[in-house]
């Protein structure tokens, strides 16, 4: 659906904006890139000089800390000129549009946007309209896509468990509003997982989701059976006032991941969360921190999939 | 002023009429049709071989955007796009701003339409301000010329103050126009609840939204006698309940927007906002089924809904985007393209912009019989053209039909006998 506007002509990356519609040759040159990124993250002097005299503009439409940083610590580590700019909404409403902000901050000679914003689509409003040679990097839009977190999870998934080809991987808890949900799903499908599942109340299952190939469960002991990969999703607060889930307690006790409903699993089962996690709402404790849990290598792996991303992107 | 068109094949939805022959217009009236009245003296002779005549096209529903938004559009601009479109009557719906709910502001509007080219009637707003909490002085709009009263776009009022409004409409004979949409279920909603708005992260607008709302209307009515139009049908549920509701001798009508007739959800693709339309785009199998119903008569009519809409309003993410398109120069080339493709003749796919609209506006409009206004539409019924944003009339360029190449290009548009539009 995204090709045109994310890939260019020559096949190679034009802008990042959603994991669907990325070819798999696509998706393994990421991975493949970060491999090399990840080992300068390990050196004494975690810099190379790829994106030097580039800017990069970390516009946030939406607040962010964590992904934000990573992404500022990627730019850096490529040696970009890192601008951070925390557009609150409040300040678009009063009236700037948001192609306004954009052309404002394009004319500051930016190299690369990288957008956060609550709306869905907005990062693929900006790339229709920015000058070339100007790439948009999506760090999350409403409940679209949030592809370079997709993509670490990628990262994540190869380097334990190899191969694609023979996985079951399930998803657990709001996928309604889940970016990272979607943008896991398309990725997922690309490299070719045959047992794809999401698992949550149907309060919180978008319509029609089977449709994007996945198999839809509302029981999570039926759900995680079998699974090699769990992937826990974040519970937004606002979404426990009562209209789709009666309480947080309850959640945990139907959907949350607790050490006897990670045995129905695979043994050397992964669990995986995007953070920030809610102890207690979606994942206990002892399981978040227990050792089939990479949720600490989820953020280092993070960083390099990132770089991965904006050398593309950045370095033609 | 006499006046022959000439050697145009006439097609008349209401009579079924399709053979070539002359028309001859007279004091503003069709006098006759194919041979001229005794001592019919012709001052001016329109050469129409190779066009198609019809009566002028009635549209149920073209937002001229007066008064209140002027720079979205104007009503010069949206006049000369309802000439330039073969439109002669229209009905414009009262969510301007402010809305039209004090007969003053419907006569203003109803002068300054005047002489600019079709027949304007104005819907009076149904409650004040629509905000479905008073009453509006439904009499006194229909005095100053109001032929239904709507909510527009605005939410449905709840169901006490729909049955008090009913009451009333019906006390007098109003018939009262509501697109069904319940407001809770759409509430933040731009999207039709399938595949796409859960692909593209869009907050859903499911089809209950729309036949809860349905029933409750023909539920209210039936207890009321109130006479409704049912505006923007959008999907097969919705279908379905008209069907039945009529086959139980309801006194219901309904529409369709163009736009419905042709385009799904799936043509969102990437965001594209001038997709983002009230209601929302639904299924294919949701467009499959309005298509039938206004082949089998169980929708009466088609409207372009024209809303233009200023790029500023659609250049914004998605959700943000003001829905709406512009149709008035489209409504009858789509309406032509879906009656090739529901395999209908021409004179039986424009029933529902002519005759079956005029009817449910309740003026005598949308025919070519003796002693009918001379409100004619000539078009080229063969020569292609290619929908360009920048040359249509309309101030809002915004469609989803840009690029397509249709048929059915309007060459010239009378009414009462003077042409308003000549290509």
């Amino acid at each position: 659906m995204n090709n045109n506007l994310q890939i260019a002509p020559d096949g190679s990356l034009r802008h990042l904006l959603s994991t669907e519609g990325l070819p798999a040759e696509m998706i393994r040159r990421i991975l493949d890139t970060a491999d090399q990124f990840v080992s300068v993250s390990e050196r004494d002097v975690k810099k190379v000089p790829l994106l030097r005299g580039k800017s990069v503009f970390n516009v946030f439409f939406e607040g962010s800390t964590r992904t934000r940083t990573t992404f500022e610590i990627a730019a850096k580590r490529l040696s970009a000129d890192v601008i951070n700019l925390n557009v609150a909404v409040s300040s678009t409403s009063k009236g700037e549009t948001l192609l306004d902000t954009v052309y404002n901050l394009q004319a500051m000679d930016a190299d690369m946007f990288v957008v956060r914003h609550s709306q869905s689509g907005a990062p693929h409003l900006i790339a229709r309209h920015v000058k070339p040679g100007v790439a948009v990097i999506n760090a999350g839009d409403g409940r679209h896509a949030h592809p370079t977190q997709g993509l670490l999870d990628m990262y994540t998934i190869r380097h334990y468990k190899k191969d694609f080809s023979g996985l079951t991987v399930a998803i657990v808890g709001d996928i309604l509003h889940s970016r990272v949900a979607r943008s896991q799903i398309h990725a997922l499908k690309t490299l070719g997982v045959p047992d794809l599942r999401v698992i949550g109340p149907r309060t919180l299952i978008p319509a029609e989701v089977e449709r994007l190939g996945v198999r839809v469960f509302h029981d999570m002991a039926q759900g995680i059976k079998g699974c090699d990969v769990v992937v826990m999703l974040r519970l937004q607060n606002e979404r426990m006032n009562g209209a789709l889930l009666p309480s947080a307690c309850e959640f945990f006790k139907c959907y949350g991941l607790t050490a006897d409903k990670l045995a129905l699993a695979k043994r050397d089962a992964i669990v995986m969360h995007p953070g920030p996690m809610n102890r207690g709402v979606e994942i206990d404790s002892p399981v978040a921190d227990g050792p089939q849990s990479v949720i600490m290598p989820q953020v280092t792996f993070g960083i390099a999939v990132r770089m991965a991303v904006m050398s593309m992107l950045g370095s033609p | 002023m006499r006046i022959e068109i000439r050697g145009a094949r006439v097609l008349d939805p209401a009579s079924k009429r399709d053979k070539e022959g002359s028309i001859f217009i007279a004091e503003g009236k069709i006098a006759a049709l194919d041979n001229a009245p005794d001592g019919f003296l012709v001052d001016e002779t329109i050469d129409a071989r190779g066009l198609s005549a019809i009566p002028g096209l009635v549209d149920l529903s073209a937002r001229l955007r007066e008064p209140g938004f002027e720079y979205k559009a104007t009503l010069e601009s949206e006049m000369r796009a309802a000439a330039a479109g073969g439109i002669t009557t229209l009905a414009c719906p009262p969510d301007t701003d402010p809305p039209l709910d004090e007969p003053g502001l419907v006569e203003m509007l109803t002068r300054r339409a005047s002489g600019l080219g079709a027949r304007v009637h104005p819907l009076g707003a149904l409650t004040v301000g629509l905000k479905g909490e008073k009453l509006a002085e439904m009499a006194l709009l229909a005095d100053a010329g109001c032929k239904g009263f709507s909510q527009g776009n605005a939410a449905l009022p709840g169901t006490a103050m729909l049955w008090n409004a009913f009451k009333y409409a019906a006390t007098f004979g109003f018939t009262v126009w509501l697109r069904p949409q319940d407001a809770q279920l759409s509430a933040n909603g731009v999207a039709h609840d399938g595949e796409v708005a859960t692909r593209l992260g869009l907050a859903p607008i499911p089809v209950i939204a729309e036949t809860i709302a349905l029933r409750t209307i023909v539920e209210i009515m039936s207890a009321t006698g109130a006479r409704v139009h049912l505006a923007r049908l959008s999907s097969a549920a919705a279908v379905r309940l008209v069907q039945e509701a009529k086959s139980r001798g309801a006194a219901l009508t309904c529409d369709v927007g163009v736009h419905h007739l042709h385009l799904c959800d799936r043509d969102i693709g990437d965001f594209n906002a001038n997709c983002n339309l009230t209601p929302p785009l639904r299924d294919p199998s949701d467009r499959d089924s309005l298509r039938r119903a206004l082949a089998e008569g169980v929708i009466d009519a088609v409207c372009s809904d024209h809303t233009p809409v200023d790029d500023d309003a659609k250049q914004v993410p998605f959700a943000e985007a003001e829905t709406g398109a512009t149709a008035l120069e489209l409504l009858l080339p789509l309406t032509l393209q879906w009656g090739k493709e529901a395999g209908l003749k021409p004179v039986e796919a424009l029933a529902g912009v002519t005759h079956r609209a005029a009817k449910i506006l309740g003026v005598p409009a949308g025919t070519l019989a003796v002693g009918a206004s001379a409100d004619i539409c000539l078009y080229d019924p063969a020569s292609p053209w290619i929908v360009q944003p920048a040359a249509l009339a309309s101030q809002g360029k915004n469609t989803p039909f840009q690029g397509l190449e249709l048929t059915g290009r309007v060459m010239r548009t009378i009414v009462g006998g003077r042409t308003v539009h000549v290509a």
